[in-house]
């Protein structure tokens, strides 16, 4: 699914947010990565989603090397991928269903199609009845729904989420988590960025572990700690 | 590892770059154009003051070029009404015979440069002067007519300039018969040169004011796209491609520019309006008839079409410009 050969990402300061990373993520596979601040978690997932490009290495994603994708290409390339971030990143000014309908909006379904494959997503992530709520009137877990719903609505092969569950409390963490985990059983591959190795702890999932843009651990982390 | 990998085959799709059928996309596209022309005129009414605003500076702006244009087509008409300054007046000798005269009208009517000649006979031109110049009684003490006969020449269309007019008046100063050729070409070209600097100055400011509503609309769109930046972030995260982005923007613009127009349309039609009664009695003390016209039908709609397109190219352009900074780098 995902291939990373000898990634780096260096910025135009000189930072290095990313150094020769090499990494597979299988089709149908989830993984978290982890590490402090400033480690590359971000980098990693923005690269991924060509929010960024890499400075050197190269990037497969299901067999195309993406690492110099053309920039019209992009668009069609992140349909393929939903994206979950720690601030949601939803439109204030529309409803919870226009919110998650947006994919299908963009590829231009039909008014009908949106709404009723909006509502099987909100269904999913167990937000019926919320369709014409607006964000603003949601808690920080439903809101962090709402972004999941939005981006699984065109049932992406591959979910990438950054820090999901950085402004949650341990519950609602572990309920999002769970989400993630269902939604993995249904074959989508799950990439989840996060620092919080407690909740880590609690998945037996693999985890890539970054520290200043090198990759220094790749494996489950309680067989780690063990 | 817990994945369950055997039941995983229903969403395991392949992330290659799909894109929608070439059919469902212009269906798309079609329905996404139709939804943002009105869409995004609703759009506008979202914030009334600063959208009557922008459109009252752009109407301002559109329709200095708008009179200019109105103001040149009527110089133009009262200009076409001077031809017959350059009717040619000659001057016949004294002891020419009317068999003479009748001679040379039929010489000059074989000219190609003359559309028409008529004969002033010296009786006649005794009697028009007496009446013009109300010295009637001062003349009838004069023992002979000291006015020679008048033959006047109108000159075709084309040779209704300075130029025609100095060519034909050196082939008519050829002429024995004819004692002296009057015509006054000087004050046309002095004319018709300040005309032509007017004409050249306009069409500068009018660019210069085009250009400020490309200034204009461009600066509008770019403030909301600054205000809109998190919605085209996320729009662009989710796969959407340029066009779709800029669509609503450049369809506001366009709306800018059209109602921008529609303003200027109605400030030179009210100028019209104004000066009509201003005009006709000025003309109406120069004894003349001329109606000042405003912007017809043709020339209201090429306005319209140049605002709208004016508006759509500034914020293509903004646009264009924001979403080439976001691009992945």
């Amino acid at each position: 699914m995902i291939l990373f050969e000898e990634v780096s990402k260096i910025y135009a300061d000189d930072q290095i947010a990313l150094n020769k990373v090499d990494f597979h993520l299988k089709q149908g596979e989830m993984a978290f990565i982890t590490g402090h601040s400033g480690s590359g978690k971000s980098t990693l997932l923005k690269l991924v989603s060509l929010m960024e490009r890499p400075t050197t290495g190269r990037i497969v994603l299901n067999g195309n090397d993406i690492s110099h994708i053309k920039g019209n290409d992009i668009p069609y390339l992140r349909r393929h991928i939903g994206m979950i971030f720690q601030d949601h990143r939803l439109l204030m000014n529309r409803t919870v269903l226009e919110n998650v309908g947006l994919p299908l909006l963009i590829e231009g379904y039909s008014r009908y199609e949106i709404k009723r494959r909006s509502l099987a997503a909100l269904d999913k992530v167990g937000l019926t009845g919320k369709e014409s709520s607006f964000p603003i009137n949601l808690s920080g877990g439903e809101q962090q729904r709402v972004g999941i719903a939005r981006a699984i609505i065109n049932q992406p092969p591959l979910l990438l989420a950054d820090e999901p569950t950085g402004n949650l409390d341990p519950k609602l963490s572990l309920e999002i988590l769970t989400l993630f985990e269902s939604l993995n059983q249904f074959g989508m591959s799950v990439l989840i960025a996060t620092h919080d190795l407690g909740l880590i702890a609690k998945m037996r999932y693999r985890t890539l572990t970054l520290r200043d843009g090198d990759m220094i651990n790749d494996g489950l982390l309680r067989e780690r700690n063990e | 590892m817990s994945n369950n990998m055997g039941a995983k085959r229903k969403l395991s799709g392949s992330p290659k770059i799909n894109k929608v059928s070439f059919i469902g996309r212009v269906k798309a596209t079609l329905v996404q154009h139709v939804h943002q022309v009105i869409h995004s005129f609703f759009e506008l009414w979202k914030t009334p003051f600063a959208t009557m605003m922008t459109i009252l500076v752009l109407g301002v702006a559109l329709s200095l070029p708008t009179v200019f244009h109105v103001v040149y087509k009527n110089v133009e008409r009262v200009s076409g009404q001077w031809d017959s300054a350059s009717e040619v007046s000659l001057f016949l000798k004294k002891n020419i015979s009317e068999e003479r005269v009748q001679v040379l009208i039929n010489k000059l009517g074989l000219y190609e440069d003359i559309e028409a000649v008529t004969y002033i006979s010296r009786h006649q031109a005794l009697l028009e002067f007496k009446e013009m110049s109300g010295f009637s009684k001062a003349l009838s003490y004069l023992d002979e007519n000291p006015l020679p006969a008048v033959l006047v020449v109108v000159p075709v269309k084309s040779a209704m300039n300075a130029a025609g007019s100095k060519l034909l008046v050196a082939k008519l100063e050829r002429e024995q018969d004819i004692d002296l050729v009057s015509v006054d070409i000087d004050w046309i070209e002095k004319l018709q040169a300040i005309f032509y600097l007017v004409v050249d100055m306009v069409i500068g400011i009018a660019a210069l004011l085009l250009l400020s509503v490309l200034l204009i609309v461009s600066n509008t769109i770019r403030l909301n796209i600054l205000n809109q930046r998190d919605e085209i972030e996320v729009l662009k995260l989710v796969g959407a491609t340029n066009s779709f982005i800029q669509l609503p923007y450049i369809y506001i613009g366009a709306w800018y520019g059209f109602l921008g127009g529609v303003i200027a349309w109605f400030f030179s039609w009210v100028l019209v309006i104004w000066l009509e009664s201003g005009v006709m009695n000025l003309t109406g003390l120069y004894q003349a008839q001329f109606q000042i016209i405003s912007l017809n039908f043709d020339e209201s709609i090429t306005l319209l079409i140049v605002a709208a397109l004016l508006g759509f190219i500034a914020s293509f352009i903004s646009v264009k410009q924001y979403l080439v900074k976001i691009e992945p780098k």
